[in-house]
């Protein structure tokens, strides 16, 4: 099948949305004629004009705020907030009114937040993963793909979905090929998480950039005799709870992998559900893998030393699995 | 003798605006009193003083294609877009058959299909949202005009300058109304304002701003309708400072007590109800009688409103539930 990267894939999502429907537009800083700061809207200037791909001010709060009242008078905005890091300017918008215009006025905010998270040498402004910081806020939805085929599907749902949607992209991943089909009409539906990969001994939870992680510490984990199942949430708001118990109930150990810090990240709303659902499938206590709980360092060694990897992860398995072998 | 008033306006429109301005003080005062009974609870923001700018602003308006969105002391906006005082007043009760099915509350008055976007509770959030219902319009061509109001004290919040800017840069039909009732909760405005003229704060935007009586709904009603035709055809923003008074405190649990009796007064001289009638009488545009007449019917009006608030049930538990998500 065709390799694509996922920066092409989120513009070929952009794209065939826009093509479809009339109502879709971007809108956010330097998106038009700079074609996004990590180049995921190139070409859609010239192919839709500046009345659907507009250059914002700098000013997330009327970014967000602005693509709120769109959405309420009938377009689809998807506006893109250049760092996840940028969501605090427009933390209001979202979370008080894109969240709450349904429950208070019945009228749907069908508006995606593209935003680029993750660690990649940028320091502590320009570098985190935020989802924690909305995941408790009940009438939005968070994305976080970690392939180009997720990339893609989940970003064409997200633009359909009739809630406000935030979509996290690990900005380390843009270049990441994947498989994904030519044609057609990929759409994933929110909510569901996908097993990347099969495995009978202990399922590892990743989220995002970590997948990738979980993968590989999954291959080298398979040489020493331990069989992982790797599950992707995919959605994390809402969560697929059912995907994941049934995977617990065939491994009964778990290990749960995320950049955002540890402590509130998705991965202890992970463990509970977990806990309330199926503890006594467990034969190993939940193990979390997040960040430690300090800003992100600028420093290559630091910020090598904060982001989770595929050696904590093995680590992890083995203390859980094979405490002689660690 | 047919006056110059009545040549000018129509009676129509004469009665439609003394009419309004009754209602709402009418009703206002009945949900002060129900405040006092504890039959209204949380916040309650009162508009008695400020009618004559909703009235007179509104008035000007088209309501099948222009939007109104507004602030939290938002009910006398909410009744001169026409919403039932039952309607409205069973919702300060958090009844079911409020606006909100009672899960809004007086600050989140809505009613989509009468262009009434809110009744909205953070000071100046709403008004990136009102930029974006005017880019919908734009975007459409649809001829229709926003009006966002707003206090003087949300003029200090970033959210207004930065939508100030990308209405003038994108061309928005949009008209900001800044109601300046002089106090931002209990801080008089001259001492938190860099500018006592709030009408020039447009112009580093370049948008031509403009002050207004808002004691005088003719002064307004005046100001917003040539306002409105222009920017019908120009779809360029305007800003107008509309001065007015609040003869309450800034909510039912404030006692105002920094301002001074003499201030209230001399206000209440130029109290906007009385200086339409004076001169609807004095220029023989409606007899006293037929006035009074009027204001008997908001007074009974008012008072319906609150029987069906208190004969309405309240919302069913498990509606807290609904119209989370789409």
């Amino acid at each position: 099948m065709r390799e694509i990267t996922i920066r092409e894939a989120l513009n070929e999502a952009l794209q065939e949305e826009m093509k479809r429907d009339d109502a879709v537009i971007l809108f956010g800083e330097d998106i038009a004629r700079m074609q996004g700061a990590f180049k995921v809207t190139a070409g859609l200037l010239d192919m839709f004009g500046e009345d659907r791909v507009i250059d914002t001010p700098l000013a997330e709060t009327l970014v967000v705020g602005g693509a709120v009242g769109m959405a309420m008078a009938g377009l689809r905005p998807v506006a893109e907030l250049m760092f996840a890091d940028f969501l605090g300017i427009a933390m209001d918008q979202l979370c008080n009114y894109a969240a709450k215009m349904k429950y208070n006025c019945g009228v749907n905010v069908p508006l995606v937040v593209r935003t680029a998270c993750g660690a990649r040498g940028s320091g502590m402004h320009h570098s985190q993963n935020t989802e924690g910081w909305i995941q408790n806020v009940p009438g939005l939805k968070i994305v976080m793909p970690s392939t180009a085929y997720d990339a893609k599907g989940l970003l064409k749902s997200a633009i359909r979905d009739n809630n406000p949607v935030v979509f996290f992209e690990q900005k380390t991943m843009y270049g990441l090929k994947g498989e994904v089909p030519e044609g057609g009409d990929l759409v994933i539906p929110l909510g569901k998480a996908d097993v990347k990969r099969q495995g009978g001994d202990i399922t590892i939870i990743a989220t995002g950039g970590t997948v990738h992680e979980a993968l590989a510490a999954a291959a080298e984990l398979e040489g020493r005799g331990i069989s992982c199942e790797v599950v992707d949430p995919r959605t994390l708001l809402p969560l697929d709870h059912e995907t994941i118990i049934e995977s617990v109930k065939k491994t009964h150990n778990v290990v749960i992998v995320h950049e955002a810090p540890k402590i509130g990240g998705i991965g202890a709303e992970i463990a509970a559900v977990i806990a309330e659902e199926a503890i006594y499938e467990l034969e190993s206590p939940v193990r979390r893998i997040g960040a430690p709980f300090t800003p992100v360092p600028f420093s290559r060694p630091l910020e090598k030393a904060y982001v989770p990897d595929r050696e904590r992860i093995i680590t992890t398995v083995m203390e859980l699995l094979s405490p002689e072998g660690v | 003798m047919s006056g110059k008033l009545e040549k000018q306006y129509g009676k129509k429109l004469l009665e439609k605006l003394y009419r309004e301005m009754v209602l709402i003080r009418r009703f206002e005062e009945v949900a002060g009193q129900q405040y006092g009974l504890r039959k209204i609870g949380g916040f309650c923001h009162l508009y008695i003083g400020q009618e004559a700018v909703a009235v007179g602003s509104i008035a000007a308006l088209d309501l099948e294609k222009d939007y109104v969105v507004t602030a939290y002391r938002d009910h006398g906006h909410a009744l001169a877009c026409g919403m039932e005082p039952d309607v409205i007043m069973a919702e300060l009760f958090g009844k079911v058959t409020g606006c909100s099915g009672g899960k809004g509350g007086s600050m989140h008055l809505f009613d989509a299909g009468r262009h009434m976007l809110g009744g909205n509770g953070i000071v100046g959030a709403h008004i990136p949202i009102a930029t974006g219902v005017a880019l919908k319009l734009k975007t459409g061509n649809e001829k229709g005009v926003v009006l966002c109001y707003f206090g003087d004290g949300a003029i200090h919040q970033g959210s207004f300058h930065e939508s100030m800017n990308l209405a003038k840069i994108l061309g928005l039909p949009i008209i900001y109304i800044c109601e300046n009732n002089q106090y931002g909760m209990g801080t008089d405005f001259t001492r938190v304002s860099s500018q006592q003229d709030l009408s020039v704060l447009g112009t580093a935007y370049n948008i031509p701003g403009k002050q207004l009586n808002g004691m005088d709904v003719l002064e307004v009603y005046d100001g917003i309708q040539k306002a409105v035709a222009t920017v019908r055809e120009t779809s360029d923003p305007l800003f107008f400072e509309i001065k007015t008074y609040r003869y309450r405190g800034h909510s039912m649990s404030d006692p105002a007590k920094y301002r001074t009796k003499e201030e209230l007064d001399n206000y209440k001289q130029q109290d906007p109800i009385l200086i339409l009638k004076k001169r609807l009488v004095d220029e023989q545009v409606f007899a006293e009688n037929k006035l009074d007449e009027i204001d008997e019917e908001a007074k009974r009006s008012s008072a319906q409103s609150v029987k069906f608030a208190e004969e309405s049930a309240e919302p069913s538990i498990e509606s807290l539930y609904s119209d989370v998500y789409a």
